[in-house]
């Protein structure tokens, strides 16, 4: 097979058509090469972005471009991996970790947890599917994602070479989060990391997952490019974590999509920290009525960081409710990206959506764009939106002053506090704590 | 303990106080009273440090030490407390971080060793319990949500909780019902001492039946008119301000 790049004259794709061939012949997934040849296909016929393509106005990639991400990822057993980064305190469940996109059994939970059913839960990985999983794979496998409107999802279809399946049977309740993480080091070459999760919700189950993704605290040299599907059943609830905790000269970029279906729940809770690039695009589909999305999201990028959440929930069927929260904290001459979109359709009556983000700026060279789009084409329906940014308020500073506090540690106190309103609200006490400390170090109040 | 001493003082270039004085001595209460648009809040905000205001004249001393040198913290930490008018709510911040965090800067300061955290806990809820709040309000935002009256009561725990040696409520009556003010009156008196003064600012004269003072004061137009003792409230609730010289119009 021979692919027209040359034409493209970016280094990036180039890339991608040698390794889409060898992973080609990877034998275990060769039922993914019919799969993988359309998606490059459709990532080439795309445009790469610049900064004249609107969805990707304020993020540069011009990084990427510079690099071909040809290197072959060297295993390793994991001993060297920290393993702080891999867990949170106190956190029950299952346990499957990538380092640099290859499974790693031995920083994952035990091989008889992992095939012995938690019952009523499937948890395959691609490369490893029996028939009945298989089938589950295919029928949601880039289904979920709209991957002709975005680049890096026909990138990873194209790329894709592993991934897990989580599914979850009807009016089960799995109690346990399971924990899904992947982890990068510094490679030889820089390498492509391409990180697949699919998520089945069957009618009237629940599920937790917890995405999380981290580096070793060398100087990152690959990319990584995630992709998570997700659909959750009528009367179903997912509860997604997803915390990027990766260091500051990481390049990731990301996507979650997921539909609802009838009168199903999704909370999700995202945090972006680390990345010289990050980029995460959150789409929720309101596929059947009665759904309801809970979507809460953190962003705290410092030094020369990046970090850009773009958010889109489509209101496709009636008497769906949305409500989202987003809060940033941009230090020194970090960069972010809000871009929040709730789009109405036409026979989505009675719906009820929300969407707040605000912002605070605490240097001079700090910077955020922020821009929530609301776009409504039903008539019978109560939404509201609203962007905020600013700097610590004023008579609060006074009021902790003259109670004896210095202004410096009131200002700590009330960005602090800003940002803590949301890890608050996580529902898992482990994840809340490791936020809480990951909060107190980046305030520099390290115990 | 508090001397003042021709002081001015202006906001955005319009000036409020012009020319006020006013001495007090460990273990007094005084009350200021006076007509809207006197400067009665300029006095508490000007006292506690507020950056918006400028002193364009005159000393204050505060336990022999000049006051307008010291940054709005450290007034606090050397024992100045102000109750304010309209407490600011600060979501995010809990009223317990925020307690404490006070506390412990003002025991620093003052050579005493740091609360632990039961021990500041069981000290926290005595206070509740004494202004008559529900515990769960150490929990909530500073403020966030709280009606005027539990807003009053979270500056008197504050009160209570820093043993500040001069506390000037301002307008701590307003806004509230009886059983508030009563709460209040009580805080107030239960730390009257020889050691320590207060000054309380206030329009109406129904506070001093609660809390009684030693003197009472006029301002008007941002001065002292009129001294007195207790009995002078009784006479401006019954006959205003517009008897006394120097007030332009009664209120």
């Amino acid at each position: 097979m021979t692919y027209s790049l040359v034409e493209k004259k970016v280094p990036f794709t180039l890339s991608a058509a040698t390794l889409v061939e060898s992973r080609s012949r990877s034998s275990q997934t060769s039922w993914l090469n019919d799969f993988r040849r359309e998606a490059l296909s459709q990532f080439q016929s795309q445009p790469w972005p610049t900064r004249k393509t609107e969805s990707w106005k304020y993020t540069s990639l011009a990084a990427l471009s510079e690099e071909s991400y040809q290197g072959e990822v060297s295993e390793i057993e994991g001993k060297d991996v920290v393993s702080s980064q891999l867990s949170f305190d106190g956190l029950e469940g299952l346990k499957l970790v990538f380092v640099d996109g290859v499974f790693n059994q031995f920083l994952s939970s035990d091989e008889s947890a992992l095939s012995a059913d938690v019952s009523g839960l499937i948890c395959q990985r691609f490369s490893e599917l029996d028939d009945a999983a298989k089938a589950d794979v295919q029928a949601t496998l880039g289904q979920v994602v709209d991957s002709e409107n975005h680049l890096f999802a026909a990138h990873n279809n194209a790329m894709l070479q592993d991934g897990l399946l989580l599914k979850v049977l009807k009016n089960t309740k799995i109690e346990k989060p399971i924990q899904v993480i992947h982890y990068s080091t510094r490679q030889t070459a820089p390498c492509l990391t391409i990180a697949r999760l699919v998520v089945v919700v069957e009618e009237g189950a629940e599920l937790t997952v917890v995405e999380r993704f981290g580096s070793s605290s060398e100087t990152q040299n690959g990319f990584v490019n995630s992709l998570t599907e997700c659909v959750v059943g009528s009367n179903a609830q997912l509860n997604h974590y997803r915390i990027h905790l990766e260091d500051e000269t990481a390049q990731h970029v990301g996507g979650v999509h997921v539909n609802l279906l009838a009168n199903s729940r999704l909370n999700s809770f995202q945090a972006g920290l680390g990345s010289v690039l990050k980029r995460v695009d959150v789409v929720v589909n309101h596929i059947e009525p009665g759904a309801h999305c809970e979507l809460s999201g953190i962003y705290l990028p410092k030094n020369k960081q990046r970090i850009d959440f773009h958010t889109d929930i489509q209101h496709r069927a009636a008497h769906c409710t949305t409500n989202e929260v987003f809060r940033g904290i941009m230090a020194d001459e970090a960069k972010a990206t809000f871009n929040g979109r709730i789009y109405i359709h036409p026979h989505a009556q009675q719906t009820l959506a929300e969407l707040s983000n605000k912002n605070l700026l605490l240097s001079n060279r700090a910077e955020v764009n922020t821009k929530p789009e609301l776009e409504i084409y039903a008539d019978d329906v109560k939404c509201a939106h609203g962007a905020t940014v600013s700097q610590l308020d004023g008579e609060a500073i006074a009021y902790l002053r003259s109670r004896g506090i210095s202004r410096e540690k009131a200002e700590l106190m009330m960005s602090y506090g800003f940002i803590n309103e949301l890890v608050e609200s996580i529902k898992i006490e482990p994840i809340k704590q490791y936020m809480t400390q990951v909060l107190d170090s980046w305030f520099g109040q390290e115990q | 303990m508090l001397e003042v001493k021709d002081l001015r003082a202006s906001i955005e270039d319009k000036e409020i106080l012009t020319g006020f004085s006013l001495n007090i001595k460990p273990g007094e209460v005084h009350a200021i009273m006076g007509p809207n648009g006197a400067g009665k809040s300029t006095v508490g905000n000007v006292l506690s440090g507020r950056d918006a205001y400028e002193v364009t004249a005159g000393d204050i001393g505060f336990q022999g030490e000049d006051l307008l040198g010291m940054l709005p913290e450290d007034r606090a930490k050397a024992g100045l407390f102000l109750s304010f008018q309209y407490p600011v709510e600060i979501p995010g911040v809990s009223n317990m971080e925020f307690l404490k965090t006070s506390v412990d800067t003002v025991r620093e300061h003052r050579g005493l060793p740091a609360l632990d955290t039961v021990a500041f806990m069981k000290l926290a809820r005595e206070k509740c319990k004494q202004v008559d709040l529900e515990l769960s309000f150490l929990k909530r935002g500073v403020n966030e949500g709280f009606s005027g009256g539990e807003k009053k009561r979270n500056e008197m725990m504050q009160m209570l909780l820093l043993e500040p040696s001069l506390c000037i409520l301002d307008e701590v009556d307003s806004g509230l019902d009886i059983d508030a003010l009563q709460v209040v009156a009580k805080c107030v008196n239960s730390m009257r001492s020889p050691e320590r003064s207060f000054l309380l600012i206030t329009h109406y004269q129904r506070l001093l039946d609660y809390i009684v003072p030693d003197f009472v004061h006029v301002l008007a137009k941002g001065r002292i008119v009129k001294s007195g003792g207790k009995d002078l409230a009784l006479e401006l609730e019954e006959k205003g301000y517009g008897w006394i010289d120097g007030v332009e119009s009664s209120t």
